[in-house]
């Protein structure tokens, strides 16, 4: 299976572990993904703030640039640039903005290529089995609150998955054998656009979140967005002194938990690169029977 | 040539202020045919119809035109003033002049040249008319009443009361609909049973009515006063004659089956009945559940039944019933709350519906009438209720209000602070809607005597820590999130179409809107009536009602229903199609575009060349026929014909606007 790659900034930057896991655990699964050629900024959050036509175009000109190169299904790890990419392939489908955005970027655009996010690839794409055949170190017992931000699934138009209660990520644990638990905190926003401007409010966004993954008896949380991730790893301890307790949650992407059930070594998926520690929870799940 | 005469109406200033009536008379003389021509300030008006009837005998008319309002003003009126005057009603034309000409423009000059256009041509067609008669068809004295509920039910015993056949029909197999599933009725708070059950009993004894249930229609044929109608009765297994109900089969049954009428918070047998007041109150096996009819073992109750009453062989059976008139009275659905995924309708327990609740608080539910949540069966302290959930809501497809919601939460808060005064509802609300007599009032008493805390906005989300559910949201008055730790949560869901309606619709050929509710001929002025002959409506089928609109509904469409009854035959419509044999090719275009299967095909003899020969050519059935002209305009030789709009006369109509 032959997928267009569009990494973007983070997975080169604070989602580093993020591509790197998603890069092995793709070739574990036979996904071969090309990255797109000069692909360019999504344009996340500076560009649909400032203008709506730029919104559109920054991303359109990766689109066309897949379709060029004939990769008409673009695989992208990072939620926001999952969105970007995807609200601009809706715009194109209409002539009129397909010809007004071809002119800006001065190149053809058909509206051929469809932005996918790689947990919708990776669950729509593969059976159950042939993610379950890879498995060689079970997740057992490994109780994951999967948190999948609000980029994946809102607004309706571009969600991947149920707005309210999506799966995609339970299933996939399921499949590696660990646990994902009953919560409700999944879709809540973790304050990601806050981040920067307002501190004090971004953090208590994150502390509920994580207070309530513990509350649901989890031991870890995934994700598939690099923004969650920063905020609920990078801002734990700032959370646990907000609550005044001790939370002690690694935050992992999903596909790090994938590689880890795959057999991978900690430091090729960027395990060691965490700010709650993330390797030892992983290397203290019990071995399956009989082995 | 025919004489016409020219009759135009200044209908007081309504015409006269836009158009010359004067000059408009002056000009038809000159039109051809044109015998006499004059203009009149009310033509409608006794002497302006005496001046019509006077000019037609003294000119020796043989038809004419009013230049006036709508014709679906005053056609009729005009109409019996030709045949006052002698001539057949169909020989006189009238011209809108008032609607399509005065009313929508200004410029007097213009509106005079518009309206002797208009004049030309309506004249150029009057003489052109034939006159046209209309035959009488009998009526089946006999109406249908389809769903039982209490729109259905009063409707049935209205009919039956009038002295009229009425045939009560009902899918489920007891009578008695929604309300049936209620506890209590506002703003009166009686128990629904016992207002319901004796006109259950009533209907279910009455010597008019005939009950069918456990049946549904398949198919409709026929026309106003003579539908025929295909019923399906569903097979029983259970042979009522010889059934007494005692109700030892229901005990023994070993198959238990979640109950729908109690919402799925109670079970039932696979042979059962629905609730203990049930009319009839004998049993039915359900196929899909019963062991002996899905794997040939049990056959318990055919052992215990004392009468001999359980028959596995029964098969459904399907008659055709002919009857005069039909009231369709199918109710409602309750909105799908799993839609709601922010309320976790449908993966939290203690997250339930109005209709739950009515079953949580009937002293014949599952829990015998106490408040208990389904999950733990623990008495909730904290209740919160959330309106609006599947009404006014663009985003779930369900714009319109469902009416009966804010009256019906304002009954469950004061029900349960009566039967737990240490008990707190909160009531999360956009708009409080209670218009109707007494209405508001309760409202105020549930606030006020009751305890019930209104706050005004929506919920966004509700989720569980532990046994409680966090209700969280937003005050709208003060601007402030708020977060309610509540035992149980009660949806108002909307109500909405029943999910086969519109597929009943299509069998009943009435129209429904984008929804799925039955569309009622006229807003205003036609609420009972379907733009189909002889099909009246009932209750919530329509659209959102409570109780007692859809009785007055109810009693209403049965007044419609006798009154077609009680004539004894119908005046069939003269403006209808006519195959002209001669030049019809017997392709059958027509048949397939007719809606009302007015046409078939038949066979001809003729000779050719000294030959008999047998062709097919189509032939219109005048009883059926209701003039839509769909037939005309499909037909590739021109042989079918509306009488009254034969396409030489249209053709004469855009003649004379071309050649003025």
């Amino acid at each position: 299976m032959k997928y267009g790659f569009y990494p973007g900034c983070s997975l080169h930057g604070t989602g580093i572990e993020y591509g790197m896991s998603t890069t092995v655990v793709a070739k574990k699964l036979d996904i071969n993904l090309v990255e797109i050629p000069d692909w360019n900024c999504c344009g996340a959050s500076s560009a649909h703030n400032t203008d709506p036509l730029l919104a559109k175009a920054l991303p359109a000109r990766n689109l066309a640039l897949a379709e060029q190169y004939g990769l008409n299904d673009i695989a992208i790890p990072c939620a926001a640039c999952y969105q970007r990419l995807k609200m601009s392939e809706l715009a194109v489908q209409k002539e009129e903005t397909r010809e007004e955005i071809s002119e800006i970027i001065e190149m053809n655009l058909k509206g051929k290529a469809r932005a996918r996010s790689i947990l919708e690839v990776f669950s729509n794409d593969l059976s159950e089995e042939r993610i379950r055949e890879e498995v060689v170190k079970p997740l057992t017992g490994l109780k994951v609150a999967c948190y999948y931000g609000c980029l994946l699934v809102k607004p309706p138009e571009v969600a991947i998955d149920s707005t309210e209660h999506p799966l995609m990520m339970d299933r996939i644990i399921t499949t590696l054998g660990g646990t994902p638990v009953e919560w409700d905190y999944k879709t809540e926003c973790c304050g990601g656009a806050l981040s920067l401007t307002r501190v004090d409010a971004a953090v208590m966004m994150t502390a509920k979140i994580l207070h309530y993954a513990k509350l649901a008896g989890a031991d870890c949380i995934a994700t598939p967005c690099p923004l969650c991730t920063s905020n609920l790893d990078m801002r734990q301890k700032a959370a646990e002194k907000a609550l005044g307790i001790s939370i002690n949650l690694p935050v992992y992407y999903f596909t790090e938990l994938m590689g880890t059930a795959f057999g991978i070594a900690p430091n090729e998926l960027g395990l060691d690169k965490h700010f709650v520690e993330a390797k030892s929870l992983l290397q203290n799940i019990s071995a399956p029977a009989g082995q | 040539m025919k004489r016409i005469g020219v009759f135009v109406c200044h209908c007081g200033t309504n015409i006269a202020n836009t158009v010359h009536c004067d000059q408009v008379a002056e000009v038809a003389k000159d039109f051809p045919g044109v015998v006499y021509s004059c203009d009149y300030k009310y033509m409608c008006a006794e002497p302006g119809q005496q001046l019509i009837q006077d000019a037609v005998r003294e000119h020796n008319l043989d038809g004419y035109v009013v230049a006036a309002c709508s014709p679906r003003m005053h056609e009729p009126t005009f109409r019996k003033c030709a045949e006052r005057a002698g001539l057949n009603p169909y020989m006189i034309e009238q011209v809108n002049i008032r609607e399509q000409c005065s009313w929508v423009h200004a410029d007097k000059e213009k509106g005079t040249e518009k309206s002797i256009d208009l004049l030309r041509m309506a004249v150029a067609k009057a003489r052109k008319n034939e006159p046209l008669s209309s035959s009488t068809i009998p009526v089946t004295k006999r109406a249908l009443v389809i769903g039982a509920g209490i729109a259905g039910i009063q409707t049935a015993i209205d009919i039956a009361d009038n002295g009229f056949q009425v045939t009560l029909l009902d899918r489920e197999h007891s009578i008695g609909g929604r309300m049936a599933q209620v506890d209590k009725t506002f703003p009166t708070l009686d128990c629904s049973a016992c207002i319901l059950t004796p006109k259950m009993v009533e209907a279910a004894q009455h010597p008019n009515i005939e009950m069918v249930t456990y049946a549904e229609v398949t198919a409709v044929d026929g026309f106003v006063g003579n539908f025929d109608v295909t019923i399906r009765k569903k097979a029983r297994y259970v042979d009522f004659d010889k059934c007494t109900g005692c109700g030892a089969c229901q005990e023994k049954c070993p198959k238990k089956v979640s109950s729908e009428f109690e919402m799925g918070l109670g079970p039932r047998k696979a042979i059962y009945v629905p609730f203990p007041q049930a009319v009839p109150n004998k049993p039915v096996i359900d196929a899909e559940h019963c062991r002996y009819l899905l794997d040939g073992k049990c056959g318990v109750c055919k052992k215990i039944c004392p009468t001999e009453a359980v028959d596995y062989e029964q098969k459904d059976e399907v008659i055709v019933e002919r009857y005069g008139s039909i009231v369709v009275a199918t109710g409602f659905d309750q909105f799908d709350i799993s839609k709601y995924e922010e309320y976790g309708a449908g993966r939290y327990p203690d997250v339930i519906t109005g209709l739950h609740l009515e079953r949580l608080m009937n002293a014949s539910g599952p829990t015998a009438g106490k408040i208990k949540r389904p999950s733990d069966g623990k008495v909730p302290e904290k209740i919160v209720f959330i309106k609006c959930v599947g009404s006014r809501d663009e985003a779930k497809g369900r714009p319109y209000c469902s009416k009966a919601c804010c009256m019906y939460v304002a009954k469950h808060a004061t029900l349960i602070k009566e039967k737990m005064p240490q008990s707190k509802s909160y009531i999360f609300y956009m708009d409080v809607r209670t218009g109707g007599k007494s209405y508001e009032e309760f409202y105020k008493r549930t606030q006020e005597q009751y305890d019930g805390q209104y706050i005004r906005g929506r919920v966004s989300k509700i989720f569980q820590v532990g046994d409680k559910l966090i209700v969280r949201g937003e005050d709208s008055l003060i601007g402030r999130p708020v977060e309610i730790e509540a035992d149980l949560v009660v949806l108002a869901a909307g109500m909405e179409p029943r999910a086969d309606a519109v597929a009943l619709a299509r069998t009943l050929g009435i129209s429904y809107d984008q929804h799925g509710w039955y569309t009622e001929a006229h807003p205003k002025l036609q609420p009972i009536e379907t733009h189909t002959a002889g099909i009246y409506l009932a209750g919530v089928c329509q659209g959102p009602k409570d109780i007692p609109e859809s009785v007055a509904q109810a009693s209403a469409a049965a007044v419609k229903a006798t009154g077609l009854l009680s004539k004894g035959e119908l005046t069939s419509e003269a403006m209808i199609a006519e195959c002209n044999e001669a030049v019809c090719a017997g392709c059958g275009l027509c048949i397939s575009v007719c809606p009302y299967k007015a046409i078939e095909k038949k066979k001809v003899s003729e000779r050719v060349h000294g030959q008999m020969k047998e062709r097919v050519v189509a032939v219109v059935n005048p009883g059926l026929c209701q003039g839509c002209g769909a037939c005309t305009v499909n037909c590739p030789s021109s042989a079918m014909n509306i009488n009254g709009f034969t396409n030489e006369q249209i053709l004469a109509e855009v003649d004379a606007l071309c050649q003025r």
